[in-house]
């Protein structure tokens, strides 16, 4: 974990145009590769016996749809003072029928992958943006780790991003005959249909909900002087 | 000659030996299972969801939530990968109450194993034995944070408070009187260190108990040696940690390999298996409990030695004390806006792994800048491990397949979230209403409800 500079050097000169982006951040190493380059990269650090990274500990999905959006605004100043209205779209503030269609946004899902050696002791983040927002698809790992089965499951059911040559890409944690994906940032925080037992029809039924969506504590990005103070403080006690 | 088919099979989801809510569709060839394909999720309660919906702070309760049996562990994953992206110095002695707590919750967890374990496999006495002790240790979590599962005990900077000076007794009633009374109190006079003195002295001769009703016992063996056994490759290349791990004979430990809180200070073993087979996973766990006893005492030690703060003095992270804001403004001010807004965390991303009772449990943790997780994605154990049972089950027996579920030690809370068994729930369970509270009542309730009141005759056939 301590030599992940040395890690991000490494891979750097190893995989050379193959990496997009090779970051080192709090002692972790983050590398973004294309997606058609996934596949061969993730092949590359398992077999290399300079990286073994034998393990695949976690894949998931990220959407990152409303990356660094506010819902509560202090910048617009007029006559009467601030305005701090709330003007969110986030998940919890909109029910199935509302959902925004925000059409296409570059970069909007990613795949992640955690892996690590065990050999080496060290971890690495591997990590692809889907090429096509609409139809998100990246090569699945499963000849790679077997393990990673379950996971590309998860990300695909929720947040529907395809896994090409998965062997059984079915929905994992959602409920049968699931419509949406629920983790993705359109995807209402109260669901879409709730059960309950009709005593009447004498079975289980699915109704849309009944639940008001709302939020009790409005998301703000605070970059004020506090923020730097402490940064600051910080950077100076590391010296 | 008549035409003879396998025929599918139905395991749970309403099944005690299921751990919690775990449908198993099994394809039979007799009583050999050719196929077994899990299907969980019927607990999903979009945990990461909610959490992205919340201040940080909000969801240290929901981590509880996830194991219930390994509630403490789950909190130090959730709080170091928002120390690591606010770069927090954690005061030391919060850090030995957290390895503490960490281990506590180890024996925790590996005596509701245990119980659960044998119980499933026929043995119904270790089930008594094991939850005698646990009983203490919970009145442990009780003393430090007054809930004895769902503690919300560890925070960014530090833990909640410090331990308690007086360990609570139990009061006469109907049930608790005479000498009975006397013996549940003989070790609750002093504070909560001595509690735990005289418990960690007297532990391992209760383990040696639980030996001695498994260990040896020819029916107990019967059962798990030779039984699901996994490969060192295997084991790899499922993503395998934790003592599924260590059972097929790697020597793999986060507290030792990466170590964090104060695991490096502290001396124990890790003990490995050799055939990777069910009994061997026995064994490493007995041996678990033996040194986290060990780990406690060492923490024990310290703490008596070395008071001191246990958590920050940063009102922007940690609240200031009721005393201080009953005469001064500003810190009256930092408690407001901490437990409204909450706290901006910079922005970034972080993987904060602990090695938790199962294995690695993990929280990928994006941040945006924001008072509120970006992505945050929990990595449970017990996931890794049971997408591998398809693979480790096929050829055994019915009866393994209770064996096996119970040596990959799930909690579906764990592997998902939980609340009671509606399918439908998962949506529903999204909703951003009610406090964690309620939530844990009704998966308590689920969890004992499978336990201990529904017969064990739920398994149903269906024919293709």
């Amino acid at each position: 974990m301590n030599d992940s500079p040395v890690l991000a050097r490494k891979l750097e000169a190893r995989l050379g145009a193959k990496v997009v982006d090779c970051t080192e951040a709090l002692g972790e190493t983050t590398i973004e590769v294309l997606p058609e380059n996934w596949l061969a990269v993730a092949r590359f650090l398992r077999d290399e016996a300079e990286f073994a990274f034998d393990q695949c500990m976690d894949v998931c999905g990220v959407d990152y749809l409303s990356y660094g959006s506010v819902e509560w605004d202090t910048t617009d100043v007029s006559s009467q003072g601030f305005s701090r209205g709330v003007e969110g779209k986030g998940a919890g503030r909109f029910n199935w029928s509302e959902r925004p269609h925000p059409g296409h946004v570059a970069k909007r899902f990613a795949v992640v992958a955690h892996l690590m050696s065990l050999e080496h002791n060290q971890r690495v983040r591997l990590r692809a943006f889907c090429a096509d927002d609409d139809l998100p698809s990246m090569p699945s790992l499963v000849d790679v780790w077997t393990g990673v089965n379950w996971f590309e499951r998860e990300a695909f059911d929720l947040y529907g991003i395809l896994f090409e040559g998965h062997p059984d890409l079915r929905r994992i944690l959602t409920d049968y005959g699931f419509v949406g994906h629920a983790f993705r940032k359109d995807f209402p925080l109260i669901g879409n249909v709730e059960v309950r037992y009709d005593p009447e029809k004498r079975r289980v039924v699915y109704e849309p909900v009944s639940i008001e969506p709302r939020v009790l504590v409005p998301r703000t990005i605070r970059d004020d002087s506090r923020y730097e103070q402490a940064r600051a403080e910080r950077e100076a006690g590391t010296k | 000659m008549e035409e003879i088919r396998n025929y599918t099979m139905n395991f749970g989801p309403q099944h005690p030996a299921a751990h919690g809510v775990l449908r198993l569709v099994l394809e039979m060839d007799g009583e050999t299972v050719v196929r077994a394909d899990p299907h969980i999720g019927l607990l999903h309660r979009g945990t990461e969801k909610l959490a992205e919906s919340k201040p940080f702070n909000q969801s240290i309760g929901y981590m509880d939530r996830l194991d219930y049996v390994s509630m403490m562990c789950n909190e130090h994953a959730y709080v170091r990968a928002i120390e690591n992206l606010m770069q927090l110095e954690i005061p030391e002695r919060a850090q030995w109450i957290r390895t503490m707590f960490d281990e506590i919750t180890r024996i925790l967890n590996h005596l509701m194993w245990i119980g659960s374990n044998g119980l499933d496999l026929g043995a119904m006495a270790i089930f008594l034995y094991a939850f005698r002790e646990r009983e203490e240790l919970m009145d442990c979590y009780e003393a430090v944070s007054g809930a004895r599962m769902h503690a919300t005990y560890y925070r960014p900077g530090g833990v909640y408070r410090d331990l308690p000076d007086r360990m609570p007794q139990y009061k006469e009633s109907r049930w608790h009187k005479g000498n009975d009374l006397k013996r549940l109190n003989q070790w609750r006079e002093g504070s909560m260190l001595d509690f735990l003195e005289q418990f960690c002295a007297d532990f391992p001769s209760k383990v040696d108990e639980y030996e001695d009703l498994l260990t040896g016992n020819r029916i107990w063996k019967q059962r798990t040696v030779d039984i699901g056994v996994v490969s060192p490759e295997q084991a790899k290349a499922w993503g395998m940690s934790g003592p599924m791990l260590r059972g097929s004979g790697i020597a793999w430990d986060l507290r030792k390999k990466q170590p964090y809180a104060k695991y490096a200070e502290v001396d124990f073993d890790i003990p490995v298996g050799t055939n990777g087979d069910c009994y061997d996973r026995y064994l490493v766990r007995v041996e678990e409990m033996r040194q986290s006893n060990r780990i406690i005492q060492q923490c024990i030690a310290w703490l008596r030695a070395n008071p001191g703060p246990v958590i920050v003095r940063n009102f922007k992270v940690a609240p200031p004390g009721r005393e201080e804001m009953k005469d001064d403004m500003e810190a009256l001010i930092h408690h407001f806006k901490l437990f409204s807004e909450g706290y901006c965390v910079p922005a970034g991303e972080t993987y904060a792994a602990v090695e938790a009772p199962k294995g690695e449990f993990g929280c990928y943790l994006i941040s945006d800048g924001a008072n509120k997780p970006f992505r945050c994605k929990l990595r449970a154990p017990g996931f890794a491990h049971l997408s591998s049972m398809d693979e480790i089950v096929r050829g055994h027996m019915l009866a393994d397949v209770v064996a096996m579920i119970g040596t990959y030690d799930v909690v579906f809370g764990g592997d998902r979230q939980v609340i009671g068994p509606g399918i439908g729930n998962r949506e529903s369970g999204m909703v951003d209403a009610g406090s964690p509270q309620h939530s844990s009542f009704l998966s308590v309730a689920a969890v004992l409800a499978l336990r201990f009141s529904i017969p064990h005759s739920l398994f149903s056939a269906v024919k293709p």
